[in-house]
């Protein structure tokens, strides 16, 4: 609780940066809003329907940056021998790290997913049903678990990387962007990486299709929406495999 | 008990350098070149050594943040890196130059989270906590946050968290780099204090003789990777001249003086800046100043404690021909 405190020492500080996280999600949405006022449908969604997948992004990628945000900075970590610090206390380092600063401030981001979403549901015509609520509900376990995955992963790759976070970037920022997307948009080659490899888009555009009952481009069937859990575990494999590499590699013990 | 025991221990890092345009060579720096050494529980160790002698690496293979290419380490009885989590439990670590407070919170709420990180009750852990308190005089900025401190405060606040949990053994490395006089004194007293009475161990690494001669019964010292030299203080001291400098500026020129227990080593500019080398088992500080200003006005005074870099190099060429 203390770290969180923490956080409020610079009250001003504080409120510009929720402000400003809420802006930056904000004129996210603009520019989805922009296509779809110009063009009704938008990768085979309307605008209500592509605000969905909108909304279930901004929350569970708000909640995993919330939460393991601070991953993707590791060489600041290095560099302040916060790492070295933190070997010499009985934690486990993940933990150690995540904990040493919660961004309180991400919870805009997850306010203006949710705002987003009150408003286009009752726009978008789903068949409500408990499954249906179990599905939203999966969505955002799901894509949050995955969104954190990536993070760590991010993490584990700078240890190989020196300033290496513009490649880490692409992943983590490229897979929030195109999650936000719906997924015909995408061309094929990127839609299968961020689905079979870095699984973005089972986090948000899937889910949308099982509420909205919608078939889904080629290789990217509403089916595959099913088997979040399965992407969740694949995303934490992926990262605990490269982030344990890493450490190892820190501490020399291999590479 | 043994407490630190290594055995032809070994670290060595690969360093790419540019060759040509598109070559790169790898060459294999040893930075710990196989050192062997025991340490019994309580007992006050200096490990010295130049800058880049190997002292940090030794260090954090001890304590189980880095690996090591060849040899043994058992540190409380355990390998590092593999118990690396029950280690930290017995011991408590100081990096000068880095901190292990929370930056913006109050010292007092840096206690909280690591009494909860060692998982000490929370009567057991305020109890130790109201002790260092007191005794390493914490109680007026216990509620300034870390950033605002001073760098005396801050590392008295830094011994305080390596010492919460009670570990067995205290691993400073260069505690007193960058503070005062009266701040260097401050923490020497305290750690002479919490060793008379609670028998930790103590492993320290310095630049400053001051910390050697107050601290330590037994000193290691490093030289590119190597032990050099292992044994008593008193030993080291036989064996190099842990002689002081002292420098007077006098206000007016002068002949060439000179001051019982020391040697003259330099006169300047007419006699303006005169030194004295002198001994501390000779005679003391106070009597060279009592003595220089007999001869005229001082007007400023410089006390060169022996450089490691000095000692290292007098203690390699004994090495060298023997």
């Amino acid at each position: 609780m203390a770290r969180l405190r923490s956080q409020m020492v610079y009250r001003t500080s504080f409120v510009l940066n929720v402000i400003g996280t809420f802006f930056t999600g904000l004129i996210e949405f603009v520019e989805i809003y922009v296509l779809l006022a110009t063009a009704p449908i938008f990768g085979g969604l309307t605008l209500p329907e592509a605000s969905l997948v909108f909304a279930l992004s901004s929350v569970s990628f708000g909640l995993a940056d919330m939460v393991f945000g601070q991953m993707d900075s590791l060489p600041s970590f290095i560099k302040q021998g916060q790492l070295e610090s933190f070997l010499t206390k009985p934690l486990r380092l993940v933990p150690q790290m995540i904990t040493s600063t919660v961004q309180l401030r991400r919870l805009a981001r997850v306010l203006l997913g949710v705002i987003t979403f009150a408003i286009a549901v009752p726009h978008a015509g789903i068949a409500w049903s408990p499954v249906m609520v179990g599905v939203v509900v999966g969505a955002l376990v799901f894509g949050t678990t995955i969104f954190s995955a990536l993070f760590v992963l991010a993490g584990g790759c700078q240890f190989w990387l020196i300033n290496g976070t513009e490649f880490t970037n692409a992943f983590v920022y490229g897979g929030k962007y195109v999650s936000q997307l719906p997924g015909p948009v995408l061309l094929t080659p990127i839609r299968v990486f961020f689905t079979f490899v870095v699984p973005a888009t089972v986090t948000t555009y899937l889910p949308v299709l099982i509420l909205l009952d919608k078939p889904g481009p080629a290789l990217l069937p509403q089916v595959l929406g099913w088997g979040a859990p399965l992407f969740a575990v694949w995303a934490w494999v992926l990262a605990l495999v490269v982030w344990r590499a890493g450490v190892r590699k820190y501490t020399g013990a291999g590479g | 008990m043994t407490i630190i025991e290594t055995e032809d221990l070994r670290r060595e890092f690969i360093v790419r350098a540019k060759a040509g345009r598109f070559t790169r060579t790898k060459k294999v720096v040893a930075a710990v070149d196989g050192i062997s050494c025991s340490i019994a529980e309580g007992e006050s160790v200096g490990y010295i050594g130049a800058n880049g002698a190997g002292k940090s690496t030794t260090i954090k293979m001890l304590t189980g943040i880095l690996v090591p290419t060849s040899g043994r380490v058992t540190t409380c009885g355990l390998p590092p890196v593999e118990r690396r989590k029950d280690l930290a439990r017995q011991i408590g670590v100081v990096f000068g130059q880095r901190t292990q407070l929370w930056w913006d919170l109050p010292l007092r709420e840096s206690f909280t989270i690591l009494g909860a990180i060692h998982r000490i009750g929370a009567r057991a852990a305020a109890d130790r906590i109201d002790q260092l308190v007191a005794e390493l005089e914490l109680a007026e900025f216990l509620d300034t946050p870390v950033r605002q401190l001073s760098l005396g405060q801050r590392m008295r606040g830094e011994v305080a968290a390596a010492l919460a949990h009670r570990p067995r053994l205290l691993i400073l490395d260069e505690p007193t780099i960058g503070l005062d006089m009266i701040s260097k004194e401050r923490l020497r007293q305290f750690l002479v204090a919490e060793r008379a009475e609670r028998g930790t161990t103590l492993l320290l690494t310095t630049h400053d003789m001051g910390d050697i001669e107050r601290l330590c019964e037994r000193v290691l010292v490093v030289d590119q990777g190597q032990l050099v030299h292992d044994g008593a203080l008193g030993e080291l001291r036989r064996t190099v001249a842990l002689d002081r400098t002292m420098v007077v500026d006098y206000a007016e020129p002068q002949p060439p003086h000179e001051i019982p227990g020391t040697e003259r080593v330099g006169y300047e500019i007419d006699g303006l800046r005169q030194s004295y080398r002198f001994h501390p088992t000779q005679t003391t500080a106070a009597k060279v100043v009592t003595e220089a200003s007999r001869f005229g006005e001082v007007r400023d005074l410089t006390l060169q404690e022996p450089a490691i870099e000095d000692i290292v190099r007098t203690l390699y060429g004994a090495r060298g021909s023997a």
